[in-house]
């Protein structure tokens, strides 16, 4: 079966995920003076991952911002200025220090459009998830707390197309948009995106590799282990079916349920911990639309219901690997 | 240092202040024949800050106000009648029923952003709206208020920071009613005055009498065109007294009656008016053609707030989104060159610059090592061939026997190893 990456043919270049993140950046800011970036850093270091390296030199001081450790300071920032008609992109640090700004997120940004009819068309988007040893304080996947926040978007790419044409898209939304980079991929995932304009649409999955006997769904990082299964899998007669949700809210469930109602059969994976993962709320998705469908359980390999360790052992162990896919997706595709 | 002003502007300070309390006195009203649907809260004693503060803001200027902030909003341009429905969460009211009493703002009229009820979000929002202001050009100023109590939240100092580095015109006002809730000033902070909290972050600060609407005005007025002129943002402490309890169910008992009969002495609209007729701005005919003129505006905005209708149940489901174009078309107001943002055009010089840094050269470009990740891309090798972590070395029993044994040959392994290079 053939893997898709989502694009349509194109003559574009091979880049890093990093790369396209910064070419979504650059395209952007350059074709709308509305849009600016804050954070961190961003300006003459160009980011502590150089996502924005060269946009202080190309956009200058009053596009690019460096701006004091205060998380809820450029979170509320970037608000206000989306309310004069600006499109900011906020970058945090590391994703795990939006928290800090989470009242301002969920409680301000969030909800303005629905109490006072004042869209924030903003992003907030920095690197997340483990897998390099950055501990518990550097390695988060938080995603979960925002997709439980009606009034934002949350988007978790696992390509380099994605990244960018879904970064793009989030820039031109009107409203907030969470955008999750797994810097596991930065430098090690390459792909081709085109030489031309384009976005991905929010909220709508891609089906990476078609199956019968049974769906995987994943997204980020684990989008990539997922497919290490599959391929495993395949060689054993077993035909997953791969989709990469790289969108969490909305959640496109449309995808989801033609494909479960195709293969009757579901396992999720995702670098999330287990209870609260979006894992939970596919299953609950099933039972309400797919019940008479299922021909097994929903399986969940997740990461552990404990903060992310530092030692690589310990790591290694909390995380979900190709091994654990694998094993827990024949034993399902057997029930 | 109060400031001269023509017999309008003393009268309209004037009629602000009366307009303000009337309609507070209004929704007592209200409150007490059930018509309000959650909580009130009063600037009782408080109006002159609203007042004073807001008159000195051009129809230009943004503000979002706090919740004694009603006066503010009439003085902008807020008419009764939505401060009315919003508290009797009517259908006709700004935000629909879907939040109450002053939580509503106007982003294209008016230039009013909602509060929400969690102190001190607004600073840095506003501070927003003060950068974004001035890089469009247009020359704004962005206020906004604070309590006492709000002044202890994290982000007020994050607000105040940010705004200070990056010289926002942004006017901040802070109410010190002396009471936050239950809990006096001194519990709250060391502080005597706290427009001391200004030194912290090398801005200019004012201290006004709160209940002397001139001087209040004065302050103001001072202020927001130094922060329009690009002086940085302006802290004013304004010093009065909460007269009522924190909402309608609260009879303040903690409240010294010392306290409470010295400030009672000092209310501000009486000090103004007194004021007005020593100098013979106001006479009796005068006050009465106001008060009538309040009365006849507060009935006919009173009747029109209670014949709107509750809104419809299903309205609950709708507005978490907006859906593009045909529900908001977002569109900034450009009042500069837009050349004039970017380089090489750029009106703002460079804060610092070291040659070839950020450039690509001096940090390595493409290559530069990053927090947490490889230098090397890792492309092109299937993540099949790579080799456990920790191959070769030890490790405890315990991990030996959990972790994934020397088979698990996962793409993160080969990140493992890379990265502790």
């Amino acid at each position: 079966m053939a893997r898709t990456n989502g694009a349509a043919a194109t003559n574009g270049t091979q880049v890093t995920f990093l790369e396209a993140i910064k070419q979504a950046m650059f395209e952007e800011m350059e074709r709308d003076p509305t849009v600016v970036l804050l954070g961190e850093d961003v300006g003459v270091y160009g980011g502590a991952f150089k996502t924005s390296e060269g946009l202080l030199e190309r956009f200058g001081w009053e596009r690019v911002i460096d701006t004091p450790i205060s998380e809820s300071a450029i979170i509320g920032a970037a608000c206000g200025m989306s309310y004069l008609g600006l499109r900011p992109i906020c970058e945090m640090q590391f994703i795990d220090f939006i928290v800090c700004a989470f009242n301002q997120i969920t409680n301000f940004v969030a909800k303005g459009h629905y109490l006072w009819n004042a869209p924030a068309p903003m992003v907030i988007r920095g690197p997340s998830g483990g897998g390099v040893h950055g501990g518990p304080f550097h390695s988060a996947n938080p995603e979960m707390y925002f997709v439980h926040t009606p009034g934002l978007k949350v988007i978790y790419p696992s390509t380099p197309y994605d990244a960018k044409g879904l970064l793009k898209a989030a820039v031109r939304d009107n409203n907030p948009v969470l955008f999750f980079e797994h810097k596991f991929l930065y430098r090690r995932i390459k792909g081709e995106v085109p030489s031309g304009d384009y976005t991905v649409p929010i909220g709508k999955a891609v089906v990476r590799r078609e199956g019968r006997h049974l769906t995987i769904l994943s997204y980020a990082a684990m989008m990539h282990t997922a497919l290490e299964a599959s391929d495993a899998l395949a060689k054993e007669g077993i035909e997953a079916e791969v989709i990469d949700l790289h969108t969490l809210l909305p959640l496109d469930e449309e995808t989801i349920l033609n494909s479960v109602k195709k293969t009757n059969k579901c396992l999720v994976v995702h670098e999330d911990t287990k209870t609260g993962g979006i894992a939970g709320e596919i299953a609950a998705i099933l039972f309400e639309k797919a019940f008479q469908d299922l021909d097994g359980p929903l399986v969940r390999v997740t990461s552990l219901d404990t903060p992310v360790p530092y030692a690589p052992t310990l790591e290694e162990y909390f995380l979900p690997n190709a091994k654990k896919v694998f094993s827990a997706a024949k034993e399902l595709a057997r029930y | 240092m109060k400031k001269e002003l023509t017999r309008q502007q003393y009268l309209d300070l004037y009629y602000y202040m009366r307009l303000n309390r009337a309609v507070e006195d209004t929704m007592v009203k209200l409150f007490r024949q059930n018509k309000i649907v959650g909580g009130l809260y009063s600037s009782l004693g408080q109006e002159a800050i609203s007042v004073g503060t807001s008159y000195a803001l051009e129809k230009k200027d943004w503000l979002a106000p706090m919740i004694r902030n009603i006066g503010a909003l009439l003085v902008k341009g807020v008419p009764p009648r939505d401060i009315f429905m919003q508290h009797m969460a009517k259908y006709d009211s700004p935000t629909k029923g879907k939040d109450g009493t002053s939580h509503f703002g106007d982003l294209d009229n008016l230039h009013i952003v909602s509060p929400i009820s969690m102190l001190g979000d607004l600073i840095p929002v506003m501070v927003g709206v003060a950068m974004a202001g001035r890089y469009l050009g247009q020359k704004i100023v962005a206020m906004t208020w604070i309590g006492d109590g709000g002044s202890s939240t994290g982000v007020f100092h994050e607000g105040l920071n940010f705004a200070a580095t990056q010289k926002a015109p942004f006017v901040l006002v802070l109410e010190n009613n002396l009471w936050a809730y239950s809990t006096p000033v001194g519990r709250q902070v060391p502080l005597e005055n706290l427009a001391d909290r200004a030194k912290a972050y090398g801005i200019e600060s004012y201290i006004v009498d709160g209940n002397d609407v001139v001087a209040v005005y004065s302050a103001a007025k001072e202020a927001v065109e130094r922060a329009r002129a690009g002086e940085g943002p302006i802290l004013i402490e304004a010093k009065t007294f909460r007269r009522l309890g924190h909402a309608q169910h609260d009879p303040a008992e903690y409240v010294p009656k010392e306290m409470r009969s010295y400030w009672e002495a000092r209310d501000p609209i009486t000090l103004h008016e007194k004021f007005l007729t020593s100098e013979k701005l106001l006479d009796a005919g005068g006050k009465k053609e106001i008060e009538q003129k309040l009365d006849t505006l507060l009935a006919s905005e009173r009747e029109f707030a209670e014949n709107s209708p509750l809104p419809p149940g299903e309205l609950a489901e709708t507005g978490v989104y907006c859906t593009g174009d045909e529900c908001h078309k977002i569109r900034a107001k450009w009042e500069r060159p837009i050349a004039e943002v970017t380089p090489p055009k750029s009106s703002v010089a460079a804060v610092w610059t070291i040659p070839g840094f950020g450039s690509g050269k001096g940090s390595g470009g493409a290559n530069a090592p990053i927090h947490f990740g490889d230098t090397q891309t890792a492309v092109g090798k299937p993540a099949s061939e790579a080799k456990s972590a920790n191959d070769g070395k030890p490790v405890a029993k315990v991990a030996v026997k959990a972790a994934a044994k020397k088979t698990a040959k996962t793409a993160r392994a080969t990140a493992s190893r890379k990265a502790r290079r």
